[in-house]
């Protein structure tokens, strides 16, 4: 399964990752790869089969609607050192 | 040509549940940015979502309210995307196995009703909210944006309807009734301004027949923006139908100081949402029983009630209509009712002066200072004679104002009507001696003359005369009949 | 024995007889990693002043008369994939330098409440991605039996640590394999319980349907009394699974007559280095000898079980390490971006390693419109067929045998540059987590002077009868060899 260069630059746009050319052209060749070992599970017949997304048996995990005590605003922005006011900077968004 | 609207609404309520969907931080309003937040609902590298039961909970009590049937195995996808609001840049949601669908809400038209289907009712997440800083305020324009994770993981509901609904009105009846539903529930705020009740649309006009361009509306953050917005959308596809134009499938903004929709062009346009079940939470299976009793406790809804006010107390359509959309309103008329006065004019009373007061001053129903007792008291006095309807009013709002009782206040300030004839005798008797040339005009049977006269009359006694006993006495003194 | 060389169960013992202090336990793991560290690099951080501090309060607990905890003083290594409140925790990740967590992982916290002593975090492969620990963004961790080869990973810090004397214990994390394939490179025992065992709270997720905590150890009892430690419900992760926990070490009789083991075809023939087979084949005689009856048995969905495994772990990796993006921790890119998509982009690109994004490339491709049937769908029903063909297995045996690892440690640098071949050293150990079952890697001898895992896999909370086969055959092999440092 080859994938080309539009698809490697169309999957780092919605991973948000900017890409060298040089890093699209290795992502391209390596993710064929292994996209074309992975193309075998397609020839397994699997049209009765259920998909399991989880092996646990578990159901109706809940919690009582309770408070805990949240962080302080120092925790809560303790790691980002552009924290302004209790809140995160971030560039402009559009 | 025919063209019809098409609207569809897409709304989305928080639940007033006391902690977030799945975290302990506290789900209310306000506050501090940052202040209501911890490891999970930051999407701190570790943490791990655990479901809010209470929120499940609310979930199929609205979804029972609109008729749905309850999924007996849903699932939580993820859904995808990246935004500065979004802790983990995916937002916990559900997908193709929903908490419930297939209901439906009838919207009552007045002379119609528009049953609109429910396809679906689903429990997500909310997300952060961004504050944009520069001269605009707005997000265009902006020199940066500062991120609060607040609101971050409050439980939302989302409704979708079918595209069932025909007109702007509808639209906003709709809406109007599905909020009072959530209130009736006690399950959210409902205040479309805080935004804790929000409603995107889709609308398209269909020409004979032929589905049009469906146009996704955002922003609308009041009914009135609402039925403006789909009013303003209405028009403009159909103006660009009648020109013969095409509309393109796109998201319009709604500017509410412009009364305009706007194409919302994002530099993030590429939406894939890759959708995928959320691996650190489990199915919800509700025992059926569950389901059965929050099935039994819901309360009476807006609908039921509405009938009801209409059968039990014979209200009109449109006032028990308008007492029921409120459930708080609802509640102070029934107690109203309670004091043995005459619903339909309780109703009156509430509907009309009552209304304009709160809204007037900006007081919910929940605070009026005037007690349903006190509104029973004051129809009372306007049925016993003591005080003249006209009188009542003043009565009432002095009542508003100050928080007295309308007896206190009719008491204190010796409003008793004079409907005594013997003591009205004498006052009539005053005016048409001071008032000679009136007296002949009526005499002469000059209609103008006898309010003039009444006019002297309630002069004297500074408005207290009964006015029946008045006009009675004055028109047996003038004219020799009743 | 030197204290270095004895089991953690050991010390416990003398520090609890008061044979020596927990102090000076401490202070000799942290000379002996002061000593040895130049070489293994198995620590991204050590956390020598708070052991020291850690070690006094019990050593005081102790002359109290107080009950300082199960294992009061016995020091451990910890992985750093696993938050600890207040030290930095980084995930082997630029993006993650210097991040200081504002809580402790329910297993951080358990192992601190049986009183054991955290030495530091241990090294792994960025984000726990890969099989040779090269993928940390702090270098590489040296295998100590040959320091020009992998401990194996992702877990190879935690590995070469136990393996070098730089910790008597240590706790790793498995998605496809990474405790028990390097645990077999370095020559100690590896546990992956089974899913739901071990809270996942607090540990950094790659695979969220896939990963699990376990303990890397020398032996097996003290993988049994780990396990007990760090086991057991906890209502901060909904796929813990409530109920009693068995006594692990209590189970470990070394009587296994009369059981029944199944020789996985699939994952001990076809790509299995020759000297890995000789140990393997060897450890089957031995298990046989001990009364168990030992067959080969088929389990055809294996084939495409690192195919699925390749899809489903880089899919839900996609989305759980979408949240580094630079806006509420770790990195940001620095200099001015012009909007927020722009910080993103750069964010990552810079903050992340090479096989972290194309992994989150990997699965980002396979969950998109128009791929997601494909891909994803469909290795989600090849994870049924395995689950099914595990199924069928319980039915006959009570547990499946293979290697852990198709060869023995490899050359730092001989599989880099080459993903597909690197995926393949994960071969045998994937099925194991698609599956959500507990297995061990046992150390059954050396091949050329490296250690050789052999593999025991077991039902759903199976945990003793799986320790318990691993401890007579630890009993019968004997294995002592240790790497000379």
């Amino acid at each position: 399964m080859a994938i080309s260069i539009e698809d490697v630059e169309h999957v780092a746009r919605l991973a948000r990752l900017k890409l060298t050319e040089e890093e699209k052209e290795t992502y391209r060749r390596q993710l064929s790869d292994v996209l074309e070992h992975a193309r075998k599970i397609s020839e397994v017949d699997t049209s009765d089969v259920p998909p399991t997304s989880h092996t646990l048996p578990l159901r109706n995990v809940f919690r009582e609607d309770s408070l805990r005590p949240s962080l302080s605003v120092k925790e809560a922005t303790g790691s980002a050192a552009w924290a302004v006011e209790g809140a995160f900077k971030v560039p402009r968004i559009i | 040509m025919e063209y019809e609207t098409i609207i569809g609404l897409e709304i989305h309520a928080e639940l007033s549940t006391e902690s977030k969907m799945f975290c302990g931080c506290s789900a209310s309003f306000g506050g501090g940015p940052n202040t209501k937040t911890c490891p999970v609902c930051l999407g701190h590298p570790g943490s791990l979502p655990v479901t809010n039961m209470k929120a499940i909970e609310y979930t199929m009590m609205l979804a029972l309210a609109l008729n749905c049937e309850i999924t007996p195995r849903s699932v939580f996808h993820r859904k995808n995307y990246f935004y500065p609001d979004m802790p983990k840049n995916f937002q916990i949601s559900q997908y193709d196995i929903p908490l419930s669908t297939d209901g439906h809400l009838d919207a009552d038209m007045n002379d119609y009703v528009r049953k609109v289907g429910i396809t679906r009712v689903h429990i997500e997440e909310d997300t952060g909210k961004s504050i944009h800083i520069g001269e605009s305020g707005r997000i265009h324009g902006a020199e940066y944006s500062l991120e609060d994770f607040n609101r971050a993981g409050i439980p939302l509901a989302e409704i979708v309807t079918e595209p069932d609904i025909r007109s702007a009105e509808e639209a906003r009846a709709f809406m109007q009734l599905l909020r009072a539903t959530l209130e009736y529930l006690g399950i959210s705020d409902c205040k479309m301004e805080e935004g804790s009740l929000r409603c995107d649309a889709n609308i398209s006009v269909a020409v004979d027949g032929k589905l049009g361009t469906k146009v996704e509306i955002k922003n609308m953050n009041s009914f009135r923006s609402l039925f403006r917005a789909l009013s303003y959308e209405e028009e403009r596809q159909r103006f660009a139908l009648e020109q013969g134009g095409g509309l393109i499938q796109e998201t319009r903004h709604w500017d509410d100081a412009e009364g305009k929709t706007h194409p919302l062009r994002s530099k993030e346009e590429a939406f894939d949402y890759r959708y995928f079940p959320e691996p650190d939470l489990v199915p919800i299976e509700p025992d059926p029983e569950w389901v059965d009793r929050l099935r039994e406790n819901l309360p009476e809804l807006p609908q039921a009630r509405f009938h009801r006010f209409m059968e039990q107390f014979g209200l009109a359509r449109d006032i028990a209509s308008m007492l029921t959309g409120e459930k708080a309103l609802a509640d102070y008329f029934e107690r109203a009712v309670e004091t043995g006065q005459g619903p339909e004019e309780l109703a009156k009373w509430i509907a009309g002066d009552l209304s304009a007061m709160l809204r007037e001053a900006v007081v919910p129903i929940q605070h009026c200072p005037v007690a349903p007792r006190g509104l029973g008291e004051l129809v009372a006095l306007v049925n016993q004679k003591v005080i003249s309807g006209k009188m009542a009013k003043e009565v009432l709002r002095e009542a508003f104002e100050t928080g007295k009782g309308p007896q206190r206040i009719v008491d204190e300030k010796g409003l008793s009507q004079i409907a005594d004839a013997h003591e009205l005798e004498v006052v009539v008797d005053e005016v048409i001696a001071e008032n000679p040339g009136a007296a002949d005009d009526m005499r002469t049977g000059k209609e103008q003359a006898l309010k003039f006269m009444m006019g002297q009359v309630m002069k004297k006694t500074r408005g207290k005369a009964n006015p029946e006993v008045a006009s009675r006495l004055l028109k047996q003194k003038l004219i020799g009949r009743e | 024995m030197k204290i270095i060389e004895k089991d953690a169960l050991s010390i416990a013992g003398l520090i609890k007889g008061r044979e020596i202090s927990a102090l000076e336990v401490t202070r000799v793991f942290l000379e002996r990693i002061d000593k040895v560290e130049k070489k293994v690099k198995a620590y991204i951080n050590v956390a020598a002043e708070l052991a020291l501090s850690r070690a006094k309060e019990v050593d005081m607990e102790l002359a109290d008369g107080v009950e300082a905890g199960v294992f009061g003083g016995v020091p451990i290594a910890v992985k750093d994939v696993l938050t600890t409140r207040g030290f930095p925790t980084t995930c082997g990740s630029k993006m993650l330098e210097g991040f200081v967590p504002v809580y402790d992982a329910t297993v951080v916290e358990r192992i601190g409440r049986a009183g054991t002593v955290m030495l530091g975090k241990a090294n792994m492969d960025e984000f726990a991605m890969g099989s040779s620990t090269e993928n940390s963004y702090f270098g590489p961790t040296m295998n100590p039996w040959d320091l020009e080869r992998v401990p194996g990973g992702s877990s190879g810090g935690s590995a070469a640590a136990v393996a070098a004397g730089e910790a008597p214990w240590a706790l790793g994390s498995d998605t496809g394999g990474s405790i028990r394939q390097p645990a077999a490179l370095c020559g100690i025992v590896g546990l992956k319980p089974t899913y739901g065992l071990v809270s996942r709270y607090g540990l950094v997720a790659f695979a969220s349907s896939l990963d699990q905590v376990g303990p890397m150890t020398r032996t097996v009892r003290d993988c049994a009394a780990l396990l007990g430690v760090i086991a057991g419900y906890d209502p901060m992760d909904s796929t813990s699974i409530p109920g009693e926990l068995p006594d692990y070490v209590g189970a470990l009789t070394g009587e296994v007559k009369g059981l029944k083991a199944g020789v996985v075809r699939e994952l001990s023939s076809e790509g299995i280095d020759t000297g890995v087979r000789e140990r393997f084949g060897e450890t089957v005689s031995l298990l046989e000898k001990l009364g168990v009856a030992c067959e080969e048995v088929s389990l055809p969905s294996f084939a495409h079980g690192l195919s699925a495994y390749y899809i489903i772990a880089p899919a839900e990796a996609s989305s759980n390490l979408a949240r580094f993006d630079g806006v509420r921790y770790g990195y940001r890119a620095p200099g001015e971006s012009e909007d927020v998509w722009e910080m993103y982009d750069r964010t990552r690109a810079e903050g992340f390693g090479g096989e972290v994004k194309r992994r989150i490339m990997l699965g980002t491709y396979a969950l998109s419109a128009g791929y997601y049937d494909a891909y994803y769908a469909q290795a989600q029903k090849i994870r049924t067929l395995i689950v099914r063909d595990f199924g069928r297995a319980w039915d006959e045996y009570d547990v499946l045998v293979s290697p852990t690892s198709p060869s023995t440690a490899f050359k730092l640098g001989e599989k880099v540059d080459d993903p597909l071949t690197m995926y393949l050293s994960d071969i045998c150990t994937i099925p194991v987590n698609l599956a959500g079952i507990p297995a061990l890697s046992l150390p059954c001898g050396l091949s050329d002077g490296l250690p050789v895992g052999f593999q025991v896999m077991g039902p759903p909370l199976e945990e003793p009868k799986v320790l318990n086969v691993a401890y007579a055959l630890e009993q019968a092999i004997g294995f002592d060899a240790r790497p000379e440092l």
